[in-house]
């Protein structure tokens, strides 16, 4: 339970941390750790190169940039639950770091590294699909964006050449007043969702639910927005019933069959935390601040 | 390759030449003898080996000892008062039997070091909470649980005197 042997590097800025991932063969970026230092561990990864970005002291922060909240991709998700700016404008964000890990790994592990890690059970990718947040990536041939849909390739597989690197995550947060409701179902504190859901909702005047946004994580391969139902839910009151209608079309969803709980039940719980969400979407009574 | 460090451990620098693939456990074990820092699972998960990096609760065997060059790590043995005297959290430990092998107490302890000092009127349910990164495989939770309330309520009374 040691990691085999590797060149360790403690690259000082954004450039040479490039560069590094450009010209080192076998080399993985170790952002907070959480992920990457089990697997060497382990020995399911084995790079030659570390390339420490922990000294990238400028991918650290959390600000709004116009109608979007811009997270820098070194920032903790100790940072992420302790930010005023985070708990105003984007609480299901805080909601749903406080279900990553544990503090002693909150402390060190990384939106940036979250997201890279993919894990399909992961809370931090739910809520980026949840929004389709905007992936900002660097590379040795500059930057650019990608929305997350397009960021998720596939199980554990993020859309990044091997010189790339994420440098922030931007979230389109929605007006002040949004409902929000996060659920999931882990069988103890802390543990990989075995299904998870997240839900913003507007509700009009009228009563009636207006924009909304559904997603769920921990059931297929990589967290999946489900803007197929969420036309079925505009326009209508929120009730029990209409909940129940929506839970249904997780019956259809692609599911992960494993040592975890089998596809059936995956389905299952999918459907069931998915109700949950909209319902304390729909009933909470704290919102999103200006 | 090995590098060299310079990392304060329980407030005395140390200077050191590492291995590049060195977990911080292993260094503070090994190279500094200090084995009051248990090392459980080594990926991430049982909390046994839980030390503070500049105050803040980490697991030390999913950190390169080279990682903690220029920072100030605490250990179980950093605990201890001038007076000789246990740290009240290790003397509610001992007053509630909240250990039975031992093996997950120092992690425990340095998680509510921690937790303690940012949050001293803690509820049950939030110690529940934060000791759930700590896994005790003799089950002793409800003693741990009582141990740390009464810590709570020891360091609340130290701070006011």
């Amino acid at each position: 339970m040691k990691p085999p042997p590797f060149t360790y590097h403690a690259p000082a800025s954004l450039a040479e941390a490039l560069e590094l991932l450009r010209s080192c063969e076998n080399g993985r970026l170790l952002a907070g750790g959480q992920s990457l230092m089990p697997m060497m561990n382990m020995r399911y990864a084995q790079p030659d190169h570390v390339i420490d970005i922990n000294n990238l002291s400028d991918l650290s922060y959390i600000r709004e940039v116009g109608p979007h909240l811009e997270i820098g991709a070194m920032t903790r998700q100790r940072e992420i639950e302790f930010s005023d700016l985070i708990a105003a404008r984007c609480p299901i964000l805080r909601d749903a770091v406080l279900q990553v890990g544990h503090r002693q790994t909150r402390n060190r592990g990384t939106i940036g590294g979250s997201l890279c890690h993919l894990d399909p059970a992961a809370e931090l990718p739910l809520i980026a699909a949840l929004y389709d947040a905007t992936i900002v990536i660097a590379g040795a041939g500059g930057r650019r964006e990608a929305p997350f849909s397009v960021f998720a390739q596939g199980f554990m597989t993020p859309g990044l050449a091997s010189d790339e690197m994420v440098t922030a995550i931007r979230f389109p947060v929605w007006e002040a007043g949004t409902q929000y409701g996060f659920v999931e179902f882990a069988r103890r504190h802390g543990d990989f969702a075995l299904a998870a859901a997240a839900v913003t909702m507007r509700i009009g005047q009228d009563g009636r639910i207006g924009r909304i946004a559904v997603a769920v994580g921990g059931v297929g391969p990589i967290p999946l927005r489900l803007a197929e139902i969420e036309p079925l839910l505009q326009g209508k009151s929120p009730s029990s019933a209409l909940f129940d209608e929506a839970a249904k079309s997780c019956a259809g969803l692609e599911a992960m069959d494993d040592v975890h709980a089998p596809a059936s039940y995956r389905r299952h719980l999918a459907g069931v935390v998915l109700k949950r969400a909209l319902a304390a979407a729909a009933n909470s009574t704290s919102r999103a601040k200006a | 390759m090995t590098r060299s460090i310079s990392v304060t451990v329980n407030g005395q620098a140390h200077e050191a030449t590492v291995e590049d693939r060195l977990t911080l456990a292993d260094f503070l074990r090994q190279t500094l003898g200090l084995t009051g820092t248990h090392l459980g699972c080594e990926h991430g998960v049982c909390g046994a080996c839980t030390v503070l990096m500049n105050g803040q609760s980490v697991r030390a065997c999913l950190m390169l000892a080279v990682q903690s060059h220029k920072q100030e790590i605490t250990t179980i043995e950093g605990l201890d008062r001038e007076s000789g005297s246990m740290h009240p959290i290790q003397e509610a430990f001992a007053k509630f039997f909240a250990l039975q092998c031992g093996f997950c107490t120092s992690g425990l302890i340095m998680t509510l070091v921690e937790f303690l000092r940012d949050n001293p009127h803690p509820t049950e349910d939030e110690v529940k909470v934060a000791i759930s990164g700590n896994l005790c495989r003799c089950t002793g939770y409800r003693p741990i649980i009582d141990a740390a309330l009464e810590a709570a309520r020891t360091l609340r009374k130290e701070t006011h005197s």
